[in-house]
């Protein structure tokens, strides 16, 4: 059986930064950037470990901007 | 590898269609943001793109026809019921709702609300409670809990000076216009695919023509509360269900 893997894509200038995706991630996958911010001066949500993504959305769906897509593909070893 | 993954056929979530890429100016976590993209997502599963009108009302959510792309009509402060009533009663072929918070819906649209409900029209209110006057700077709301602490009862809000909260979702309730009266919540994804079909219920019952709806989603105010927009979830969740449990509270649908 092949292992789920996910992957997110942040529309990184949308983003508000209120980190409402790192507490929903099960995997602590999201921090926020700390080093950067975007045009409006929010720093944005960052994908800090992504191999541990499994694309189950909860990031996605508490996004209140919809800053968030979320891709998953089963991986064929 | 990461590029494997990202492909169109992998996707599985990103913002609805539905919602255009407007900036929202709601502050950074607010449920706003959250209950535009369950309606956006809603309308777009029924099909109903082309024949969706909402009403907007004054509030935070006051802009709420700028992000949506489908048709809107903005009420005077309350109005959005009468508003919708005319619109649904001169186009019944139309899935109509409006979309108020608490100082809208629960204090200068009272009469508005309870009629509209009590009349059964074919519409749904979605109704923002988030127990304070958020647009203004954070006053006292009518559905401000009892010890709340807001701009206009520094001290907290005390039965004997500023009465007792309002339970509006708990009124509609008993009025035999209604069909559907529920409480939801956004702070999690449980709860948030749980508003999304509490919400999908109610537009389809407007349009079987089976009465009004009354879907309160209790909310978050992150900057009146003055707590960050993770520990206003944490803060809804001890509080606000306490005083405002979650749940169906009439629902003459399925009957």
């Amino acid at each position: 059986m092949g292992k789920i893997k996910g992957s997110i894509v942040v529309n990184t200038d949308r983003c508000k930064g209120c980190s409402l995706c790192v507490v929903a991630c099960p995997k602590d996958v999201i921090a926020l950037s700390d080093k950067h911010v975007n045009v409006n001066g929010y720093p944005y949500a960052v994908a800090v470990r992504p191999d541990d993504c499994i694309g189950c959305a909860s990031c996605g769906i508490v996004c209140p901007d919809g800053c968030i897509s979320v891709y998953k593909k089963r991986m064929e070893d | 590898m990461k590029e494997d993954i990202i492909a169109p056929e992998n996707l599985v979530y990103e913002k609805p269609s539905l919602m255009n890429d407007t900036p929202m100016h709601y502050c950074p976590g607010c449920s706003h943001g959250v209950v535009h993209k369950l309606v956006a997502e809603v309308i777009e599963e029924m099909g109903m793109q082309d024949k969706a009108v909402g009403v907007s009302p004054v509030g935070c959510s006051v802009f709420a026809y700028r992000y949506i792309d489908i048709d809107w009509s903005e009420a005077a402060h309350g109005r959005a019921p009468a508003v919708a009533t005319g619109i649904k009663r001169c186009w019944p072929d139309r899935l109509v709702f409006t979309y108020q918070g608490d100082g809208d819906l629960a204090c200068i649209g009272t009469a508005e609300t309870i009629h509209a409900l009590n009349r059964g029209e074919n519409i749904t209110i979605i109704f923002i409670n988030n127990a304070i006057y958020g647009m203004t700077g954070g006053q006292m709301a009518p559905t401000t809990l009892l010890g709340q602490k807001t701009v206009t009862c520094p001290y907290g809000r005390t039965p004997e000076l500023h009465g007792y909260p309002l339970k509006m979702t708990e009124i509609a309730a008993t009025l035999q216009g209604t069909c559907y009266v529920t409480r939801q919540s956004v702070d999690t994804v449980a709860a948030i695919r749980s508003a999304k079909k509490a919400i999908r219920k109610a537009f389809e019952a407007s349009m079987q023509g089976k009465g009004s709806s009354l879907v309160e989603i209790t909310s978050t105010c992150n900057s009146g509360w003055k707590l960050s927009p993770v520990k206003a979830n944490e803060w809804l969740r001890e509080k606000m269900f306490e005083f405002y449990p979650k749940g169906d509270l009439k629902n003459t649908i399925d009957e």
